[in-house]
């Protein structure tokens, strides 16, 4: 099966390294994809918020185009990494299934730009894909560095199991945790995982955002994690790069690793970390690479 | 012009009724009456103010003597409120009451329209239609069938030991089926009931020891029942008794065998204490059993696995109670009524996973803490937690699985009363702060909110707000090492974190997961939700479709202790009076086959919503049970060969009706036509 | 915008009782709420089931931020339900809503929590009642308005832009960061743009047109935003 890969506006800027490596397992899963022609912005949270039914037309733009896209294919399987764009995909889905006056006027309005919304695309997240089209068997089978003694604090971030997909648990997701077993890791079992992190709070009102990535890196060094895992843009940026103002606010030491999930993926793989975008977090994940290759962890 | 059915030639009465002005006021009575009198056969027709009172229906019977009428039509109200009432004055004038036919005309027609003329047209089209009906109309009997004395009550709790006394007491005999090793319900298990806090035991176990010594009371414990065949006043009823693998006459339950058992040390989870103990492969579930006779779990006891064992425990035994060789038993019985109170089960709370059961060892269920306060519970009356300490608080969080979108939409009306009553015992064993986490305090009662009051003054705290999570994650040096609850105190409009030892959840109460067999064995049926239905949710609330068969207690909805005894009372006093009445009377209104016509397809069989419809496979023919029939008229209406025929619907019956209403369309249009012309 | 009652004004407290202590009268009269308001929310398609909310504050608890909010989430729901449009409006609720879903999710009564902020956010800018300097309204603006001309946004002149408005401060604190992220490649202040920018204009305003509420989509308020 051939997936389309909708990338959405940050994985081209502060996701960068999000879709470097996605793409670098992609490749090496031997998973084939194509990226979706002209899309634009996926209609998120921001837009959300002046215009609903415009946000809607952007995301149904988006399905339009992909369904054009691949009219020669079966199945037209849309893969968005990022939580936001894969939440609006799904709701814009739903919300015109269930509303069929607003169907019809934006059927019509896309009509008019040569494109026909079908709404048969399906909407799925990488881990989506991992665990439910790959498997973990096949995945563990591919392990050549496996992530032996690394304690994987994984987190989902708020809107990639909630409340519109249904491929895990909405309270207390599994997916991820059973990719890094699948990988020889250990899971912290933590109640963090779908916490908001502060999203888009961090560039606006920072006083009630700090203290939410605060809440989170606090807990994963609590449970002795190693790494955090993020599936999500918004998420990794503000809890690796907001560490350091986390700590003068905070008076504490937050540091710790926190990197894509598709990144640890990738190392796992045998991946060269420059392919996964390693590079350009801010900080290297010292701890990661020492465990690895079976020494200490530097900061606890 | 239309032929009569016997009775000689049709003479019949036509009566109109004003209700007061609840007829009169939107239909032009005297227009109908005027009407009437011109339609044939007609002898007479008249209009009055209550047909239904005492001078109404004379006005009848004194027609019926004097004129010789012999076909009575009344045009009132709907039948299911007084058809009952003119049939019987037909009947005491000597008339056959089917030779009584009810328009509605107030349901139907003056309460429903707005315009006077149309009500008063429509009113003379029904009017027609069932004078011409009533022409077909035949002389019937309602049969009568004998009730079996005999009663059988499926589930022992207190619903069901309540109803066995009293009809036991009566002087009728009981079969007490219950499905556990014990009868005794969900109330063996407390320690306290609300809101008097009298012992449960206390209450509860003379009556458990007076049904099994009542000489009018076979009581089956571990049984099930397996089939039940026929109806009202005649069921036959097939029980399966599960093997204890200890001879119930033998065994006097000194427990001596459990002692003596080659396990020293008791290992399996103890299901009655809500596996918060263990017990040996052989058992009894609590001291005050009943039957007070241990038994055996094959599944746990060796010898059952391996043969291997040196069987101290029938060493132990004098009595020789022991019999590992025993099968099951069966039982046919005969019974005129059954009493279904299988009562109810609790929420499922590892299905609220926010609130960290089976994940935080200190979550707790209600029902666990019953035991927990309990003297012959698992930890002798000793509120502890997993690490054996006295906690210092403790949270119980209200309505878990209930008033939830996502599990029950219902509210399980005990849970307020049993927090509170948790409250009261968790504070007076340890002396912790006790918080009650509510969304709305339900405490309507005897005696109900005068316990809240008592609990708000011990100095309990009362939360208004729904838990939205129990956590271990602590933001704050006094959460280190402790549940935390998260709520908003809705009061105050803040949102509180609150630290606790213990989390106690309110389970509500559900259906048993059996309650769709249960109620498809016995042909009753089930609301939405799962709770088996009664007849009228205000007038029959213990009465089922199905004659004959009633329920009571909580297998009809949530209930505490004192409605299920009144429900349970109300069942007895409905099997009593059938009993008594000693035979049953059926609405004549039933199908039939005919034989001839009959062509064996079977395609009844399975539509007739009460399995009155059998296959008799000499004939090769359908064969209707009139006892079981309802005289629903779907089996007619699919029969391919049209061989099925229902009293009082057959064919010419509803024909002449469907005529006489559309002579008065014929008579409309020509109207409209003349106008136009 | 003269939505105080005639009572709330002569009854209001002179400046020589403030001075004592702090003291605040509140009362709510029926004149002055909005019932349209209510129903305006309620029936919009993600309002449906608020009028069954039974209050008890399980979104509050579960939201991450609402001991930040000035009412938490459940007395908003109770406050559209009245008609307190302009309390709901003006409030910092929401605003400082993360789009987290944690409330949606765990609402025993199934009512969009979340949804229902979105639309209270659109009402706000429609209404000109959302806080002129507040960040996160200007970022909503701003993207609305990057996205509306180029089809997608770019993170970095959102941003500038964002604290230029608001707080110029902000963006000075905030340099290191950026420069962080600019040698990682990974912000940029060029402005990302699709191809087919014209129809994507095409089609957004052709919903425009066909939608039914086109008259507020062109409200002053909503062109005054979109001018930044
Ligand atoms: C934690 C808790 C505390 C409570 N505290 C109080 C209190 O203090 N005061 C109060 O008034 N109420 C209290 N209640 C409510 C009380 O439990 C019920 O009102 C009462 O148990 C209902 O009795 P019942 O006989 O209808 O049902 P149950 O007690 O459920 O008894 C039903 C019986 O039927 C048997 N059975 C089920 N299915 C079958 C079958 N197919 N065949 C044979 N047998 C079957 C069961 O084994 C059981 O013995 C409490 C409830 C709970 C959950
Ligand atoms: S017979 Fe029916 S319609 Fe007539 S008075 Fe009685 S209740 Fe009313
Ligand atoms: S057979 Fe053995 S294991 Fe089983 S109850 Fe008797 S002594 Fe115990
Ligand atoms: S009785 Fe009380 S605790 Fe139980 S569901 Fe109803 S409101 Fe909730
Ligand atoms: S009339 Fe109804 S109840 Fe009677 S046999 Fe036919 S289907 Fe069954
Ligand atoms: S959780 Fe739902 S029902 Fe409860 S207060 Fe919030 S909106 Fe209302
Ligand atoms: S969606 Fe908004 S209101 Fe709801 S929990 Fe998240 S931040 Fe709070």
């Amino acid at each position: 099966m051939k997936y389309i890969y909708y990338p959405g506006c940050s994985l081209k800027s502060t996701g960068k390294l999000y879709e470097e490596s996605l793409l670098a397992v992609f490749d090496a899963l031997g998973i084939e994809y194509e990226e979706l022609k002209d899309w634009n912005c996926c209609g998120a949270t921001a837009y959300m918020a002046v215009d609903e039914k415009k946000a809607f037309v952007l995301a149904a733009r988006n399905i339009a185009l992909a369904e054009q896209q691949f009219k020669d294919e079966e199945e037209v399987n849309i893969v968005a990494p990022c939580s936001a764009c894969y939440m609006i995909l799904l709701k814009t889905q739903k919300f015109l299934e269930d509303n069929p006056e607003d169907m019809a006027v934006i059927k019509a309005a896309l009509k008019e730009s040569g494109l026909d919304y079908k709404a048969k695309a399906k909407i799925r997240h990488p881990i989506d894909v991992f665990i439910n089209d790959i498997g973990e068997q096949e995945i563990a089978k591919r392990i050549t560095k496996p992530l032996k003694g690394i304690r994987v604090a994984s987190y989902y971030g708020c809107q990639t199991v909630r409340p519109y997909s249904t491929f895990d648990d909405q309270r207390n997701p599994v997916t991820m945790d059973k990719l890094f077993k699948a990988a020889g890791a250990e899971v912290v079992d933590w109640t963090m995982k779908t916490r908001c992190c502060g999203a888009s709070l961090t560039g606006t009102i920072q006083e009630v955002a700090l203290p939410l990535s605060y809440i989170i890196l606090h807990e994963a060094k609590k449970r002795r994690a190693d790494v955090v895992t993020t599936a999500c843009s918004l998420c990794q940026f503000n809890l690796e790069c907001y560490q350091t103002n986390i700590d003068k606010k905070f008076k504490t030491d937050t540091k710790i690793d926190v990197i894509y999930f598709t990144q640890l993926l990738g190392l796992a793989l045998g991946l060269e970390p420059k392919k996964l975008g390693i590079n350009r977090l801010f900080a290297k994940p010292e701890n990661l690479f020492r465990i690895m290759e079976g020494g200490k962890p530097v900061y606890v | 012009m239309f032929n009569s059915n016997g009775n000689g030639t049709p003479k019949i009465g036509f009566y109109v009724c004003h209700c007061g002005h609840n007829i009169a006021s939107m239909v032009d009575v005297e227009e109908v009456q005027k009407f009437a009198s011109t339609l044939p056969g007609v002898v007479v027709s008249r209009d009055y103010k209550y047909m239904c009172s005492d001078p109404g229906q004379e006005l009848i019977q004194k027609d019926i003597k004097e004129l010789g009428l012999n076909r009575i039509v009344v045009a009132s109200c709907s039948p299911l409120l007084h058809e009952h009432t003119f049939r019987v004055a037909a009947e005491k004038a000597g008339l056959n009451p089917y030779y009584f036919h009810m328009v509605n005309i107030r349901e139907s027609v003056s309460w429903v329209h707005t315009d006077k003329l149309s009500a008063t047209q429509k009113a003379k089209a029904l009017t027609r239609a069932a004078i011409q009906r009533v022409f077909f109309h035949k002389p019937l009997e309602k049969k009568s069938v004998p009730v079996n004395p005999d009663v059988l009550i499926v589930g022992g709790g207190i619903s069901g030991i309540t109803a066995a006394l009293t009809i036991a007491n009566a002087g009728k005999h009981v079969y007490l089926v219950e499905r556990e090793p014990t009868i005794g319900g969900h109330m063996a298990m407390f320690d306290k009931t609300f809101p008097t806090l009298d012992c449960a035991a206390c209450i509860l176990t003379p009556k458990m020891s007076a049904v099994k010594s009542h000489p009018n009371i076979t009581l089956w414990t571990y049984s099930e029942v397996e089939k039940v065949e026929g109806f009202v006043g005649n069921y036959k009823v097939n029980i399966k008794r599960k093997p204890r693998y200890v001879i119930e006459e033998l065994c006097v339950g000194c427990m001596e065998c459990i002692d003596a058992c080659i396990y020293k040390e008791a290992k399996y989870p103890d299901e009655f204490n809500q596996k918060l103990s263990k017990r040996k492969p052989i058992y009894i579930p609590f001291p005050q059993a009943t039957p007070q006779v241990v038994l055996f779990d094959p599944e746990t006891c060796i010898d059952f696995k391996s043969h291997r064992c040196k069987k101290t425990c029938i060493e132990s035994c004098d009595r020789k109670a022991i019999d590992l060789k025993q099968v099951p038993e069966y039982k046919e019985i005969n019974v005129g009524t059954v009493i279904l109170t299988t009562g109810f089960k609790t929420y499922d709370a590892e299905l609220s996973p926010q609130y960290g059961y089976g994940k935080y060892p200190n979550v707790y269920t209600s029902l666990e803490v019953e035991r927990l306060v309990n003297a012959s519970g698992p930890t002798a009356g000793e509120v502890v937690t997993k690490d054996g300490k006295k906690p210092k608080s403790v949270g119980i969080i209200h309505c878990v699985g209930s008033r939830d979108q996502k599990a029950h939409k219902w509210c399980s009306k005990v849970c307020c009363m049993y927090s509170l009553k948790l409250a009261h015992l968790i504070k007076e064993h340890t002396g912790a702060q006790v918080y009650n986490f509510y969304i709305d305090m339900r405490t309507p009662g005897k005696g109900y909110e005068e316990f809240y009051d008592k609990l708000m003054t011990e100095g309990v705290h009362f939360v208004r707000g729904r838990v939205s999570e129990v956590t271990d994650w602590a933001l704050v040096p006094e959460e280190e090492n402790k549940l935390t609850i998260r709520v908003e105190d809705t009061l105050i409009g803040v949102v509180r974190r609150v630290p606790v030892d213990m989390v106690v959840l309110a389970v509500g109460l559900e259906p048993r997961v059996d309650a769709g067999d249960i109620r498809r064995m016995f042909n009753i049926s089930c609301s939405n939700e799962g709770w088996f239905l009664e007849r009228h949710p205000k007038l029959a609330p213990v009465s089922t479709f199905t004659d004959g068969i009633f329920i009571a207690g909580a297998c009809q909805g949530p209930k505490d202790i004192p409605d299920s005894v009144a429900q349970a009372g109300a069942a007895a006093a409905e099997v009593l009076s059938l009993i008594s009445a000693g035979s049953i009377e059926l609405e004549p209104n039933t199908a039939s086959i005919n034989e001839k016509f009959c062509s064996g397809c079977k395609s009844c069989i399975p539509i007739c919503p009460y399995s009155a419809i059998s296959f008799n496979d000499g004939t090769q023919k359908a064969v209707i049970n009139e006892a079981l029939c309802k005289g629903c008229g779907t089996c007619v209406a699919a029969c391919p060969s049209g061989s099925i025929i229902q009293n009082l619907f057959e064919d010419d019956q509803i024909f002449s009706e469907i005529d006489g209403l559309l002579k008065f369309a014929d008579i409309e249009l020509e109207e409209m036509e003349a106008e136009h012309a | 915008m003269d939505k105080k009652s005639v009572f709330a004004e002569s009854f209001a407290l002179d400046n020589a009782a403030k001075d004592i202590v702090e003291i605040r009268r509140r009362i709510k009269y029926e004149s002055e709420l909005d019932k349209s308001f209510r129903d305006k929310i309620a029936k919009s398609a993600h309002g449906e089931k608020l009028y069954g909310c039974i209050q008890c504050g399980t979104c509050s608890a579960a939201c991450p931020v609402s001991h930040y909010m000035d009412y938490t989430p459940r007395k908003i729901i109770q406050m559209v339900r009245e008609g307190f449009k302009e309390e709901v409006l003006t409030s910092s609720t929401v605003w400082l809503c993360a789009s987290c879903y944690a409330c949606t999710v765990e609402c025993p009564k199934g009512i969009k929590i979340t949804d229902v902020m979105y639309a209270l956010k659109r009402e706000s800018i429609l209404g000109n009642y959302y806080p002129k300097k507040s960040p996160a309204s200007i970022l909503a603006n701003n993207f609305f308005n990057q996205v509306l001309n180029n089809g997608r946004n770019s993170e970095g002149p959102l941003l500038v832009k964002m604290y230029l408005k608001t707080n110029p401060f902000m963006l000075f604190k905030n340099m290191a960061l950026g420069f962080k992220l600019w040698i990682r490649g990974r912000i940029s202040l060029k402005t990302e743009r699709i191809k087919d920018k014209k129809a994507l204009k095409k089609l957004l305003q052709s919903v425009e047109d066909k939608s039914i509420y086109k008259a507020e989509v062109n409200s002053p308020a909503l062109k005054e935003a979109s001018a930044v």
